[in-house]
């Protein structure tokens, strides 16, 4: 088979058409990674949301805060506590210029439950749905086993897809343009695999329509060259600006720059419950009898020893926010009462000592090295602080497929890792950082150290059931308090998520990270 | 001639076949694709649908067995990030590496062959020192970073190249390729340079050296002295004489570089698959790293013989029947 291709491509000919030039209103953006598939259900995975969201809409979306917004639904209300009742918006076109019903609304919530081989569902969002009833072309119902507070949040995942444009097709056929009609402000138009996606301006379009004619999404996933593109002016906006360029970057006359904080929390996660971690010695490198993270004056001890704010200043480039909450301020369960504690080696000494540890410990420290930002250089600061007050701190660093691999198992002591709450409140970092580890229940899945509290577990289960936002939003402040007191997790900073554009153009920056062409407009 | 060939190719099959247990090793020892690939909101029973969806549940060595049984028909898995057969998405990108690689090797000869006579000729003039000074370069530069010099030379300073992409592609018996119109040959024309780098200083080395050697030979000599002219003693005689280990080493070289064009590829954001390598190395992508493995090997021996078989062709004296390994 190999042998046929290489035929082909070395028979060579000389007729080949040209192709047309580019038009004015034209808007070319660099995003960092490619995307798997175009198919909108297939693959719960960053780069592809990032696309999907320019061609299709859900029935409510997040707005640039992380908040709650009506989409392609006008309205909901709930009937009672485990029914919603959702009003369509009315004269909605897909872009073959049919109209959006009720009904593709029920089929795009079905489909993601039948997709084959993907490596993450979006049936995670559609899974607490047990009933769906179209009472009429404007109006579904949709039914939930137990009160469901977290419903509209997992929509906002769902994209709506024109039943009749895919019905019977693979997720394969996609890339070819098939069955890609949403309602979006933007149709398809061509989708190069890792390099490229056109798309055109949908001048049907219901809501706001965007600046540009022609929009194309570039994808470059080398820093250096992204950036490179923005200067040479091949694209006109780049998102994820390279820390060390940051300043170069703020000082461009021809180029404006943009961040800010994301939903994306840094922490560090201690082994609370072996008697014997594997990577906690005494400062000669033995091992010890007990494990001093299991106390929690230890824990405590290590979060006031890091210097969070010189983390932002001296490591990030000021682009962090320090924070002991597991959501930014603007999310839905932050806890204001919970401020970053102030640095105090002396202090952390002290706690050291009444905790049975004067002289310290030896620790490592281990962290992914491509994952987030200056991940392994955080981790290498911490270190030296911990030093400080005594505790002998390694760092081992690895790329996050070997990372996740030994950290999925439990082999760690202590470890770095980042979380996004995509669903905007706090109770996404919750169940899957901190909740006791609960396979059947879906509780703790990246918990790799099997923290657990349960107190904060009582509280966190109550919030997940309290549909009513104040009461709710309450318990979840209350279930972040606990884990913070106790040490289950130690957080550093939210991350800030950085754009750059040539002069003269704006955006709208976003806590959840994404990059939409729409949210780019001339000045 | 016959025999050797149908030896060989079975020797291929070993090859394959160590190879692919090895890296099937490898990729396992390295962890497991779904603690990276599945998305992070999913829960424990989600994962472990994906697991027995992906076959990551059963042993290793069943694992293997079932991937040689399908590997026999020309099944190479499917991948788990993009959901299609791991060898046609391979296979997708491959006239892109392979334009970019021809294009590379190309440059090395135009640029080498000319450089490398007249530093040859001229071993002690300022021009000829000049050439083998650069072509020190040429060797001792790391990629990544000439690349991203070019970019910010030609690119980001002068404004004369787009500095990543593919650019327009045309249809050439239903394969995109970029050298047909202008703009896809901007866009070539610094990664297959940075590409060609090595090479060029590679040829420009091998002809100069081996131009000396032919200009102390007897038959230059005579020639001298029969009178011919300049032009002809080394367009032809010398010419002729010092290609054959430079055909040879370009001829390997080629599959290096294909193999190799992984830094030029992601520096450039050439859409290779040299590219889609180091994405699917990031993910753990298992099925897409096996076959791509499996399909450099097999380009490597198929030059190898092609090169062996061209010797024989070559010069007489070459026997493939004692092929002594």
């Amino acid at each position: 088979m190999g042998l046929r291709v290489l035929q082909m491509v070395f028979c060579l000919a000389l007729f080949a058409p040209i192709l047309t030039p580019a038009t004015a209103q034209e808007f070319k953006l660099a995003m960092s990674s490619p995307p798997t598939s175009m198919d909108p259900h297939f693959y719960n995975l960053f780069p592809n949301i990032n696309v999907s969201d320019h061609i299709f809409e859900q029935m409510v979306a997040m707005d640039a805060d992380s908040h709650i917004i009506p989409k392609l639904a006008e309205s909901w209300k709930l009937v009672n506590n485990l029914t919603w009742e959702f009003k369509l918006r009315k004269g909605v076109k897909f872009h073959d210029g049919s109209e959006m019903t009720a009904e593709d609304v029920a089929w795009s919530l079905d489909r993601p439950a039948t997709i084959v081989g993907s490596p993450g569902k979006f049936d995670t969002y559609t899974k607490a749905i047990i009933n769906k009833k179209i009472i009429d072309p404007y109006t579904i119902q949709l039914t939930t086993k137990e009160p469901y507070p977290l419903l509209l949040a997992d929509l906002t995942s769902i994209y709506i897809v024109s039943k009749k444009a895919t019905q019977g097709i693979s997720s394969d056929d996609f890339a070819s343009g098939k069955g890609m009609l949403g309602t979006g402000p933007f149709k398809f138009v061509k989708f190069q695999r890792d390099d490229r996606v056109e798309l055109e301006r949908n001048n049907d379009y219901w809501g706001k329509k965007p600046a540009w004619s022609k929009v194309t999404l570039r994808f470059i996933p080398n820093d250096a060259t992204r950036l490179a593109a923005l200067l040479a002016g091949d694209v006109q906006a780049i998102e994820n600006v390279p820390t060390p360029d940051l300043a170069k970057v703020r000082a461009d006359k021809n180029l404006s720059f943009y961040s800010k904080v994301s939903h994306r929390v840094i922490y560090l996660y201690p082994d609370t419950r072996r008697e014997k971690s594997p990577f906690v010695t005494d400062k000669d490198g033995k091992p010890l009898d007990k494990n001093p993270l299991m106390d929690v004056r230890v824990r405590r001890a290590l979060s006031i020893a890091i210097n969070r704010d010189a983390i932002r200043d001296r490591v990030m480039e000021g682009l962090s926010e320090p924070t002991v909450n597991l959501v930014p301020a603007a999310l839905f369960g932050h806890n204001p009462s919970l401020k970053p504690p102030k640095y105090d080696p002396e202090a952390a000494k002290k706690l050291l000592a009444d905790a049975g540890y004067p002289n310290g410990f030896g620790l490592t420290l281990h962290t992914p090295n491509n994952r987030y930002i200056n991940d392994e250089k955080i981790a290498q600061t911490i270190a030296q602080m911990w030093s400080r007050i005594g505790v002998a701190t390694k760092v081992e660093g690895a790329p996050m497929s070997v990372y996740a691999a030994r950290g999925a198992k439990g082999e760690y002591s202590i470890g770095l890792l980042g979380w996004g709450a995509q669903t905007g409140e706090v109770s996404s970092p919750l169940r899957a950082m901190v909740a006791c580890d609960n396979p059947a229940k879906g509780m703790g899945a990246v918990n790799w150290l099997k923290y657990c509290n349960q107190n904060m577990d009582t509280v966190l289960a109550k919030a997940l059931t309290t549909v009513d936002d104040k009461e709710r939003s309450n318990l979840l402040q209350q279930a972040t308090a606990i884990v913070i007191d106790d040490g289950g997790v130690i957080p550093i900073h939210q991350q800030v998520t950085t754009w750059a554009t040539k002069k003269g153009i704006v955006y709208i920056p976003r806590t959840d990270e994404r990059t939409h062409a729409y949210g780019f407009y001339p000045q | 001639m016959l025999a050797f060939i149908i030896r060989r190719l079975l020797q291929s099959v070993a090859v394959l076949l160590v190879m692919s247990l090895l890296v099937f090793i490898g990729v396992y020892a390295i962890g497991n694709p779904v603690d990276v690939l599945i998305s992070p909101d999913a829960d424990q029973i989600e994962r472990a649908k994906v697991i027995v969806a992906f076959g990551l549940d059963k042993p290793l060595w069943l694992q293997y067995f079932i991937f040689l049984k399908n590997a026999v028909t020309g099944d190479m898995g499917r991948s788990f990030a993009y959901s299609t057969p791991a060898l046609a998405l391979i296979l997708e990108r491959m006239p892109a590496t392979l334009e970019l690689s021809s294009a590379a090797i190309l440059l090395s000869i135009v640029l080498g062959l000319p450089l490398g006579l007249i530093a040859g000729l001229r071993p002690n003039g300022v021009i000829g020192k000049s050439i083998m000074a650069v072509s020190i370069l040429g060797f001792s530069l790391p990629t990544f970073w000439v690349g991203l010099m070019l970019i910010m030379v030609f690119a980001v300073q002068l404004g004369w190249l787009p500095t990543s992409g593919r650019g327009e592609t045309a249809l050439l018996f239903g394969v995109p390729v970029s050298f047909l119109n202008w703009d896809g040959l901007k866009h070539l024309l610094m990664p297959a340079f940075n590409l060609a780098l090595f090479n060029i200083a590679l040829v420009i080395r091998l002809t100069r050296s081996g131009a000396q050697e032919a200009l102390m030979q007897d038959y230059v000599k005579f020639a001298r002295a029969k009178g011919l002219r300049n032009s002809r003693i080394i367009g032809v005689h010398v010419l002729k004489n010092i290609l054959i280990p430079i055909v040879t080493v370009i001829a390997l070289q080629f599959g290096s570089i294909i193999a190799f064009s992984i830094v030029t590829e992601t520096v450039f954001a050439w859409p290779g698959m040299g590219k889609l390598i180091i994405d699917s190395i990031r993910v753990l992508d298992r099925p897409v790293i096996v076959a791509y493995l499996l399909l450099i090997v097999t380009i490597f021996i198929l030059i190898n013989l092609v090169v062996d078989l061209l010797y024989s062709v070559l010069d007489p004296r070459v026997r493939l029947a004692e092929s002594k390994g």
